[in-house]
C-alpha cells in the first residue's frame, strides 16, 4: 500500500492531454476540469494507463447563476492513495455527457441517480431510467430552482420559525393541505399509472441464453414487501425454469429526500440525518460526514476524541457485521434463531451508545472537532470487558456454530461468484470486495484519524462467494476487536471538542470529498460550500447503494432460492441504498 | 325443583361442586380475551423503526409474552399491521394494497415519526405525512425510532383498546362490505383516487403559485 501523491498523476494527465484537461480554478475548488467530447479517452486512459481501476463516485452539482452542471467523477487506485477528482462542465439547458458504463460499468446506477435528481443525460446509457422517484415523476428535485410541495424557504433556518416564531403548519402552505404538487391543468381523472414496460423491456434485453432445455420465459418480482429483502427493496427477476437469467434490483421505495434536505439544512443540522442514512451504522455515518466537513475547515481534532471516534466506529462495525452474519442464516432459512445470537451481542453495543451518546440506535455522537460527550464514569471498563472478554467469546461461538455448519457451507460455497476485476469495475467496495481478494480498506488505502498508528489486518477473501463473504465479515470483527482492545488501552486524557460547542460552523467556500471505511464500504461525502451556513451541494456516496451494481451479475444462473441468500451477503440497508 | 325453576336467578351462579373448572363470562369479554392475546404482527419494516421492532421480537424485550411471537410474512395471516418507517409516495400504494390483503378484524399501529407525520423528513417532496392519510391507525407511538420498550408500551396500549371491543359494534361485524381502501397512484405526483376531484379543481391554477399567494395573504392575519 504505497501511498502515491495525486497531484504528481494530475499533472500526468494534463500533460498527457493538454488541449482537454484544465485545472478547476474556483477558490477552494480541487480536481481538474475536462472537457465533455473526450472523457472516454481521458477515463480509459485513467484505468489502463494511471491504475485508476475504480470509480467511486458520480455525482453532479447544479449552477443556476453560471448557467453550468458539474458532472464530478472521484476516480481511486485500488492499491490505495487520494481519490481523482474529474469534473465535466456542461450546459444546463442541454446536459448531455457520454455514459462512461462501458469503461467503469460502476457507474450504471449511479448514473442513473444523477439523470434522475439533476437531469444530466448521459448518452450511451444502457438503460437510463428514474430510479429514487418513479416513471412519470415531475422535474429533477436536486436542481435549485425545484421546489417540494412544503417549501418554505432556500436554507433553514427558516425565518417563520426563528426569528419570527411565527410558525405555520406545512400544510396550510399548499392548496392541498398535503405534501402534493401537481403541474398545472392536471387532470387526475382516467389517469393510468405508468407500468413496468420498460423495466421489464431491459430486463429481457440484459437476459443470457442458458444451456439446455428451452422453456418460457417468466418475470418474478421479489418486493418491495418481501421477508427477505431487508427493507423495501424490490428485484425484478426473469426465470427460466428457476434458474436466472437476468435481474434488474428496482429501489426508491424509501426515497427520504436525504441530499435536498440536507442542501436546505445547515451544516451542523445533518449530523442526525446521517444517522439514517444507514441506520444499522450511524456512528460510521456521523464520522464520514464531520470527515469531509473538518477537510473543509481544517479544524484539528484532540487525541482523546479522535480514539472515542475509532471506538465508537469499530463498535458500529462489529454490530453491523454480526446484524450481516445473523440475518444472512435468516435467508438461508434458518429463521431467526441464529440472527437471535447476533442481536443479543448487538445490544450490548447499543447498551454502550445509550450510556455515550444518549440514544441507541440514532447516536447523533460526533461533532465537527470532537464529539459530543466524553464516556460516562466507569463505562471505559464496561468497554474494555467487552472488548476482552464478551465479544471474543461470542465471536468464536458464532464460528464454531456457522462456519463448519454443513448446511451453510451446502448453500454458500460457490454461490454468488464475483471475481476481483468484475468487482473492482462496478465499483463495489467493503466486505465484498475484499471477500473477491481485493485488499482494498480505506483504514489503509486512505488511511483517517488515527488508523495509520493502529495495528489491525486487511482481512480478504479469496473466492468471492457467498461463504468467503462471511467468512471476512466474521474476520473483521475479530479485526475491530483488536482494534478496540488497542484503543482502549491507549485511550488519553484530555479535552474531546476542539473550541467551544456551537450551534453554526463556518465553512469556508470550496468543495471536497470525504470518506471513511464504513461497515459496507466507502462511505463518501461530496460537499460544495459557498461560504455561508449551509452546504449548497451535500451528496452521499453510499457503499450499498453502489454495491447493489453488482447483484445482478452474482445472480445471473443461480437458481431463484440462492437472489435471496446473495443479497443477503451483499448486506445493505434501504436507508443508505435510497437516502 | 320444579318450583324453584321459575326463580333461576339473573346472574347464574356455578354450582359448589363446579367451582374452579367452570367460569362464567359474557361473550365479549372471552372474544376480547382471545384477540388482545393472540395479536400477530406483520413481518413487514419499512426503514429504521423496523430494526427496533425486530429488537422487540428478539429475546431481550421479547413481544412473545403478549402473544405475538408469531411474525407472519403474509398480509392474510397477520392480525396488525406495524408501520415501521417512512411511507414514501412510492411506497404508498403498497401500504394502502398490503392493508387492503389482510383479513379483518386489522388494527394499524403507526410506530415513529415518520409514519405518524411524516417525522424528520416531513418536508421530502417524496414523503408522505403520516400513513394516518391512508389508513385508519389505532396506535401512535412517539419517537425516532421508538425504543422496544416504547413499542411494547403501544403494543399493551392496542390490547387495551381490544379489550374495550364488543362483537354488536365492532365494524367488521356490521353489514355491508368490509372497507377496502382506494389503492393512491403515482402520476406527477402521489394521487389519492378519493381526492381526484379536488386535485383536478386546485391544480388547474398551479399550485406553488396560488400556496404562496395564499400564505402571504395569511401572512397578516397572524401578525
Amino acid at each position: 500500500m504505497t501511498e502515491a501523491p495525486a497531484s504528481v498523476t494530475l499533472s500526468d494527465l494534463a500533460q498527457r492531454f493538454p488541449e482537454w484537461v484544465s485545472a478547476d480554478g474556483r477558490p477552494g475548488y480541487q480536481g481538474d476540469v475536462v472537457t465533455a467530447g473526450h472523457l472516454r479517452e481521458i477515463a480509459s486512459a485513467l484505468k489502463t494507463d494511471f491504475g485508476y481501476d475504480l470509480l467511486s463516485s458520480v455525482t453532479a452539482a447544479d449552477y443556476p447563476v453560471e448557467e453550468l452542471q458539474d458532472v464530478i467523477y472521484h476516480f481511486s487506485k485500488s492499491t490505495g492513495g487520494q481519490p481523482l477528482e474529474l469534473k465535466c462542465r456542461v450546459p444546463r439547458g442541454e446536459p448531455r455527457l457520454p455514459s462512461l458504463v462501458a469503461i467503469f460499468p460502476g457507474a450504471e446506477l449511479q448514473e442513473r441517480e444523477a439523470w434522475d435528481l439533476l437531469g444530466i443525460r448521459f448518452e450511451g446509457h444502457p438503460d437510463l431510467r428514474r430510479i429514487l422517484t418513479w416513471e412519470g415523476f415531475e422535474g429533477h428535485p436536486l436542481r435549485k430552482d425545484w421546489h417540494e410541495p412544503y417549501f418554505n424557504e432556500e436554507v433553514k433556518p427558516f425565518k417563520d420559525r426563528w426569528p419570527n416564531a411565527k410558525q405555520q403548519p406545512a400544510e396550510q402552505r399548499t392548496v392541498l393541505k398535503d405534501n402534493l404538487k401537481f403541474p398545472p391543468g392536471f387532470n387526475p381523472e382516467g389517469w393510468l399509472q405508468q407500468d413496468d414496460e420498460a423495466l421489464y423491456q431491459a430486463l429481457k434485453r440484459e437476459a443470457v441464453d442458458t444451456p439446455g432445455l428451452i422453456s418460457d420465459r417468466i418475470i418474478v418480482n421479489l418486493g418491495p414487501q418481501h421477508p427477505s429483502t431487508h427493507g423495501v427493496f424490490r428485484m425484478a427477476v426473469l426465470l427460466e425454469g428457476e434458474t436466472i437469467v437476468s435481474l434488474k434490483p428496482v429501489m426508491g421505495y424509501l426515497h427520504r429526500n436525504h441530499e435536498k434536505i440536507g442542501e436546505r439544512n445547515s451544516w451542523i443540522m445533518n449530523i442526525p440525518y446521517t444517522d439514517r442514512l444507514d441506520y444499522i451504522t450511524s456512528m460510521s455515518n456521523n464520522f464520514g460526514y464531520v470527515t469531509a466537513v473538518e477537510k473543509l475547515t481544517g479544524v484539528s481534532v484532540p487525541e482523546r476524541a479522535e480514539y472515542l471516534r475509532v471506538m465508537m466506529a469499530e463498535l458500529t462495525r462489529i454490530a453491523s457485521h454480526l446484524i450481516s452474519i445473523g440475518f444472512l442464516l435468516n435467508d438461508l432459512g434458518a429463521f431467526y434463531t441464529p440472527s437471535l445470537y447476533a442481536l443479543k451481542e448487538r445490544e450490548l453495543i447499543l447498551d454502550v451508545f445509550e450510556r455515550v451518546a444518549g440514544s441507541r440506535m440514532m447516536c447523533n455522537y460526533f461533532r465537527f472537532g470532537g464529539v459530543a460527550a466524553d464516556l460516562p464514569p466507569g463505562e471505559i471498563e464496561r468497554i474494555r470487558g467487552l472488548a476482552f472478554e464478551r465479544l471474543p467469546r461470542s465471536v468464536a461461538e458464532l464460528d464454531r456454530y456457522l462456519t463448519d455448519s454443513e448446511i451453510v457451507r451446502a448453500r454458500c460455497e460457490g454461490i454468488g461468484i464475483l471475481p476481483p476485476e468484475r468487482a473492482l469495475a462496478q465499483s463495489v467496495t467493503g466486505p465484498l470486495l475484499r471477500a473477491s481478494g481485493v485488499a482494498y480498506d480505506l483504514r489503509r488505502a486512505d488511511p483517517y484519524s488515527i488508523y495509520d498508528r493502529l495495528d489491525f489486518d486487511v482481512v480478504v477473501g479469496r473466492h468471492g462467494d457467498v461463504y468467503d463473504r462471511y467468512r471476512v465479515r466474521l474476520e473483521e470483527i475479530r479485526q475491530s476487536i483488536r482494534i478496540l482492545q488497542q484503543v482502549v488501552d491507549g485511550i488519553p486524557e484530555g479535552p474531546i471538542l476542539a473550541g467551544k460547542p456551537a450551534w453554526s460552523t463556518r465553512v469556508p467556500a470550496g468543495e471536497v470529498y470525504g470518506r471513511v471505511e464504513g461497515p459496507k464500504g466507502e462511505l463518501g461525502f461530496y460537499l460544495v460550500s459557498d461560504g455561508k451556513a449551509n452546504p449548497y451541494r451535500y451528496h452521499v456516496r453510499a457503499p450499498c447503494f453502489i454495491n447493489l451494481t453488482s447483484l445482478a451479475g452474482m445472480c445471473r444462473g443461480h437458481k431463484i432460492a440462492d437472489v435471496v441468500t446473495i443479497l443477503g451477503s451483499v448486506d445493505i440497508t434501504l436507508g443508505e441504498v435510497d437516502r | 325443583m320444579t318450583k324453584t325453576d321459575a326463580l333461576i336467578p339473573v346472574e347464574p351462579t356455578v354450582p359448589a361442586e363446579l367451582q374452579g373448572l367452570v367460569t362464567l363470562t359474557s361473550l365479549d369479554r372471552i372474544y376480547d380475551w382471545g384477540r388482545r392475546n393472540s395479536v400477530w404482527p406483520m413481518l413487514f419494516g419499512l426503514a429504521c423503526c423496523a430494526f427496533e421492532m425486530i429488537c422487540t421480537a428478539a429475546s431481550r424485550f421479547d413481544f412473545s409474552r403478549f402473544g405475538m411471537e408469531v411474525m407472519r410474512a403474509s398480509p392474510r395471516q397477520a392480525d396488525v399491521m406495524i408501520v415501521s418507517g417512512t411511507v414514501t409516495k412510492k411506497m404508498a400504494g403498497q401500504v394502502v394494497r398490503l392493508y387492503n390483503q389482510m383479513a379483518e378484524p386489522r388494527y394499524v399501529i403507526a410506530m415513529g415519526a415518520c409514519a405518524t407525520c411524516g417525522g424528520p423528513f416531513k418536508e421530502g417532496y417524496s414523503v408522505v405525512s403520516g400513513v394516518d392519510k391512508f389508513l385508519p391507525v389505532d396506535v401512535y407511538i412517539p419517537g425516532c425510532p421508538p425504543t422496544p420498550q416504547a413499542l411494547l408500551n403501544g403494543l399493551i396500549e392496542l390490547q387495551k383498546k381490544i379489550d374495550t371491543e364488543s362483537i354488536r359494534t365492532a365494524r367488521w361485524y356490521q353489514k355491508g362490505p368490509g372497507e377496502s381502501i382506494p389503492v393512491p397512484l403515482l402520476g406527477p405526483d402521489l394521487i389519492d383516487p378519493r381526492r381526484t376531484e379536488e386535485i383536478n379543481l386546485l391544480s388547474g391554477a398551479g399550485t406553488t403559485k396560488t400556496a404562496e399567494s395564499q400564505s402571504q395573504a395569511e401572512e397578516p392575519a397572524h401578525d
